[in-house]
């Protein structure tokens, strides 16, 4: 038994070490970082026009992203969940596709398809309208990295709950509008939150496929992540720990947010 | 917003409204870029697509990642299993507050993390200076990029096995124990075979994942050809280097081994549910 407890003892301290290290420490660095660099200087690098232009385009791009996917993402996981037709599981791969693919290529495709010389870029081109290298690309490809959070955190709430109760208020009388509106929605609601805050956390720190997109202007099309990577390869080293640091500090109450959410959720 | 009517009828028009919608999204968005890079692949030739493929900074880096990617694999297999199975069966003091932390590497933006590394383990800090005297580098090159790796994916393999074990009873143990098997029988007889499916979609995850990183690796490792430029770094400097060509070889090698993935863990799920029904 004794010998037990040895083992059992040394395994905790290693997985603890192990994760310290390679997880904990790293945090802390940054925090040391900025600290050396000086809390005035941090605050007065988040505050130059550069900064601020981009933190209002990643605030910008993750509204669009979250209200065109939370639409679309809980349509997809009602159509899926619900209706039945042939090649669902094509679908719900294609669905799937954006956690698999990298950013970079992900961006590419974009170019292909909406750059200058795209096979809809051309169109679009002729028209007056960038939609490559300016934001509207921005979002598309935020659009592409985020679509899948919200429908895969509501279709498994869909199948538990959503059907039944539907049933029982159709049979009450209840019209499809009112049905969906005080039945559906409000059962999925955890679903539709933990998507969001999902699609949040990925949509403010999205750095390939925007980078690829965006043609990294300065002040047009420069997003939190893209600003923080030009300061560091400027050697403003600082001003990018700071920023860092900020967006850090958000994706980091967006995790407390999210494990909040999963024990209310677990409750009701 | 189909009614859920009883018994649901064929479907209705506003159906296939709905669905016509959420097709053309999904379409539009994933379907149809997808087919865009294929066929822009195509339109030069296989023979262009396959020199572009076998240029040789191309294979150096397809290699480079395949390799450190693997690497880090076989360690998070190991660390993430591990984790898994003390969160799960020790008590500790801090242990709930470790299992909150777990998830931080899938909050954190890639392009933070490799900030962080930097940080830590650049030529500037503490530890990369001492590392550096003894003649070993890990900021831009191959350990950053293993390192980098490790951070992003850590999360994979423990959320993968964790709800395993949890459900899993100790009755298999037990048993095997009471028949006279050692605690290392047991282990490689009996736990390992029933955490294989979940170890393996850790596994498969933090692969793919790896294939595709670019933001973290770019920071930790930048982009030096025969040294630390992985496919995703590759394909983001023919790029910008305005030579979408070339970027293309590498970016279909990299999508086929998305839908690999895909169709990997799929098979995996299935087998799974078979694995609990049996």
């Amino acid at each position: 038994m004794k010998k037990g407890n040895v083992a059992k003892n040394a395994l905790i301290v290693m997985v603890v070490m192990w994760f310290f290290m390679l997880i904990m420490v790293p945090v802390f660095g940054i925090i040391q970082e900025v600290f050396k660099f000086g809390i005035s200087n941090a605050v007065a690098s988040l505050l130059t026009p550069h900064a601020r232009h981009a933190f209002l385009l990643t605030v910008c791009i993750t509204i669009a992203a979250v209200i065109i996917n939370s639409v679309f993402g809980t349509l997809l996981a009602m159509v899926l969940v619900k209706q039945k037709f042939k090649g669902k599981l094509f679908i719900e791969g294609l669905l799937d596709l954006p956690f698999a693919v990298s950013p970079v290529v992900a961006g590419f495709m974009f170019i292909i398809l909406f750059g200058p010389q795209g096979f809809i870029g051309n169109w679009f081109e002729n028209q007056g309208i960038k939609i490559i290298y300016a934001v509207p690309g921005m979002i598309i490809a935020t659009l592409f990295v985020t679509l899948p959070f919200v429908a895969r955190e509501v279709m498994p709430v869909l199948r538990e709950f959503g059907l039944e109760q539907e049933e029982a208020a159709y049979v009450l009388g209840a019209s499809r509008w009112q049905t969906f509106l005080k039945v559906t929605i409000p059962s999925v609601k955890w679903g539709i939150i933990y998507g969001i805050t999902l699609t949040v956390a990925r949509a403010i720190g999205e750095f390939g496929a925007v980078i690829v997109v965006s043609g990294n202007i300065i002040n047009r099309t420069q997003t939190v992540p893209l600003h923080i990577h030009q300061e560091f390869t400027d050697y403003n080293y600082g001003a990018a720990y700071s920023a860092a640091l900020l967006l850090a500090l958000v994706s980091f109450a967006l995790l407390i947010t999210l494990q909040t959410i999963y024990k209310k959720s677990e409750q009701s | 917003m189909n009614s859920g009517s009883l018994p649901p009828p064929k479907t209705t028009t506003s159906d296939i409204v709905l669905r016509s919608l959420a097709f053309s999204y999904l379409g539009l968005l994933i379907l149809l870029p997808v087919i865009a890079i294929i066929f822009r692949s195509l339109e030069s030739g296989l023979s262009v697509l396959w020199a572009d493929m076998t240029l040789p900074p191309a294979i150096y880096s397809l290699k480079l990642t395949i390799i450190t990617a693997f690497i880090m694999v076989l360690i998070n297999i190991v660390t993430g299993t591990a984790t898994a199975w003390v969160l799960v069966r020790y008590q500790f003091p801090g242990k709930s507050l470790m299992d909150a932390l777990i998830d931080v590497p899938f909050a954190m933006p890639t392009i933070v993390t490799g900030i962080m590394l930097v940080a830590v383990y650049g030529p500037r800090s503490m530890v990369g200076a001492f590392f550096n005297r003894h003649g070993i580098e890990i900021m831009f090159n191959k350990p950053g990029i293993i390192l980098a790796l490790l951070f992003v994916t850590f999360p994979f393999v423990v959320r993968a096995v964790q709800p395993v074990l949890i459900e899993m009873d100790k009755d298999m143990e037990e048993a095997a124990r009471t028949l006279g098997a050692g605690s290392s029988t047991i282990f490689v007889r009996v736990v390992i075979p029933s955490l294989l499916p979940a170890i393996l979609t850790g596994a498969a995850l933090s692969f793919s994942r790896a294939l595709g990183e670019f933001g973290s690796i770019i920071m930790v490792a930048g982009n030096i050809p025969f040294k630390t430029q992985v496919a995703s770094v590759y394909i983001y400097g023919e790029i910008e280097s305005y030579n979408p060509q070339g970027a293309l070889g590498l970016s279909i090698i990299l999508l086929v081994f998305s839908f690999i993935t895909l169709l990997f863990l799929n098979v995996l799920q299935y087998w799974s549910r078979r694995h609990e029904k049996g």
